[in-house]
């Protein structure tokens, strides 16, 4: 067996390496920094002071508030989209599906410059409808990440299943009630999941729409802009657990992963 | 018939939202006005500041730049990775899977503001070394291509790399002219898709960039909040370059497509 030396698991060393050097790592680093104080010494001031403090507290519910909403609109416009799409007859139905996915590869920034320069436009200031504007710009963003998943699960429905409904006597209300809507529910999980944490941290839609309020992820880059690791740390952490608790809420649903924009 | 038409009214009202503002910037990326709404004349003086003024050529460079070379480390790292963890036994196969799932579940702040603590705060790395901030990106990237490679090497026929080894192949040869082939398509996606999660980023990039640096997000992001108008229109023929090529690039996917298809049957 000389010639075996080499094994094709050894190719894996490098990148398990860099995972742990640069995923690993730095949330030991994150969890250090977030219950220590700028003297090093351990404490739990960091953790009690974001849940004590009615500003941190109100961010957090105001974003949870933010996110459903954005989530429960990207939801009620995208359902009724991917199902009449995947459900019709269309032979190009691919091609518009492309064209509801697009927008995900023109850059973030920019589409969100010109959702402002609309709504400057419609509302004078922007300011007089923060909660509006943010939801607004925040779905704009995310819809398409929405579409995707459920389209796809929609779409690979088995259709005997609706055929056997129809024939043992289910109307179309029952049918999509009992058959199709049960059994797009991953792709709502996926695409829930996919809109609903952004909301909560992806707060650069909102700072580009001059709104003054605040959601989880600017704590974040507020103690960034502070040079404050420490407090920032925290929230980073405090973020991570709302992300594994809704992972599995979710059940995982990230396996039609949407996010890089679905090329095949 | 009614009920067709409502069906056409849902849609198009969402492809409305979705493309509304785009379009109406790229109509006012050709006139003189500074706001939406003014009616002003034809002009082209958005595309010329736009393609001559160095400051927003650089960004753009640099975005690009970055985007390619970050996308090319994740890929052959991702790559590595996915043939690594998959013909691994099933523990390390698992640990390597769980961690790579991490920067794809958590957010891009945390993400970003991770790397920044671990090679910034704790390591002292000076961001003006570009580290911190391809290092960043890598990071962002290199768990999609892994999850692209993954489902090409559960498809694909184990026996035939035995086979290539049976026939003398040594295993790296086996590797480069077997393997590596059939998973072609799975690291080509990769590939884009690290191109793209690069391209969009701006968290990552906020937090590790060097100062001086900026990349499309960032720059745009700082200059809506800025006064200055001649660059703010310009980005206005920026977004509409953009939307531009990103629809010819689709077109042009979407007719390689329909012309592979018929070759696909004759195989």
């Amino acid at each position: 067996m000389q010639r075996r030396t080499f094994s094709r698991k050894y190719l894996g060393i490098p990148y398990a390496l860099f995972l742990i050097l640069f995923v690993v790592a730095p949330l030991i680093v994150l969890f250090y920094y977030a219950f220590t104080n700028g003297q090093g010494e351990i404490t739990f001031g960091n953790l009690t002071g974001f849940f004590t403090d009615p500003n941190t507290l109100g961010t957090l519910f105001y974003s949870f508030g933010i996110a459903l909403v954005t989530t429960v609109v990207c939801l009620l416009l995208a359902y009724p989209t991917a199902y009449i799409l995947a459900t019709s007859k269309l032979k190009a139905k691919s091609v518009i599906l492309m064209i509801f996915i697009m927008p995900m590869w023109i850059n973030f920034s920019l589409r969100i410059t010109a959702l402002k320069e609309i709504l400057t436009w419609m509302e004078g200031n922007l300011a007089y409808h923060p909660f509006l504007n943010t939801v607004l710009g925040m779905s704009y963003d995310f819809l398409p990440f929405m579409i995707l998943p459920i389209y796809t699960t929609i779409s690979r429905l088995d259709g005997a299943l609706l055929e056997a409904s129809r024939d043992l006597g289910a109307g179309e209300r029952e049918t999509f009630l009992k058959v199709t809507l049960p059994l797009s529910l991953p792709g709502i999980m996926s695409g829930v999941s996919m809109v609903f944490l952004p909301a909560m941290t992806n707060y650069v839609v909102l700072d580009m729409l001059y709104n003054s309020t605040y959601i989880m992820g600017s704590l974040i880059g507020s103690y960034f802009a502070a040079y404050n690791w420490n407090g920032g740390s925290m929230i980073a952490l405090i973020l991570l657990g709302i992300i594994c608790l809704f992972t599995v809420l979710t059940g995982g649903a990230q396996e039609e992963n949407t996010r890089g924009g679905a090329l095949l | 018939m009614i009920k067709k038409a409502w069906k056409w009214m849902v849609i198009l009202l969402v492809l409305l939202f979705l493309y509304l503002p785009i379009l109406v910037l790229a109509v006012y990326s050709f006139t003189d006005a500074a706001n939406i709404g003014a009616i002003r004349g034809f002009s082209v003086h958005n595309y010329v500041t736009l393609f001559t003024t160095p400051e927003l050529r650089d960004m753009i460079w640099g975005t690009v730049v970055l985007a390619v070379v970050s996308a090319l480390i994740a890929t052959v790292l991702g790559t590595l990775g996915a043939i690594g963890a998959f013909y691994s036994g099933k523990g390390m196969s698992s640990v390597i899977t769980t961690m790579n799932q991490v920067p794809v579940v958590n957010a891009d702040v945390v993400t970003g503001f991770s790397v920044c603590i671990l090679l910034v705060v704790v390591f002292g790395v000076s961001k003006d070394t570009f580290i911190p901030l391809l290092a960043g990106h890598v990071t962002l990237c290199a768990p999609f291509v892994f999850l692209s490679v993954i489902p090409k090497l559960k498809q694909m026929d184990p026996s035939i790399y035995e086979a290539a080894l049976d026939l003398g192949a040594a295993p790296f040869t086996a590797l480069t002219r077997i393997v590596i082939p059939q998973i072609f398509p799975g690291i080509v996606s990769g590939f884009a898709m690290a191109v793209t999660l690069s391209l969009d980023d701006y968290f990552v990039a906020t937090y590790t960039k060097p100062a001086t640096f900026d990349t499309i997000s960032t720059y745009v992001v700082n200059a809506t909040k800025g006064a200055q108008t001649s660059i703010k229109t310009a980005l206005w023929a920026l977004s509409t370059v953009i939307f531009l090529l990103v629809v010819l690039f689709t077109v042009v996917m979407n007719i390689r497509a329909n012309r592979d298809i018929p070759e696909r049957k004759g195989v």
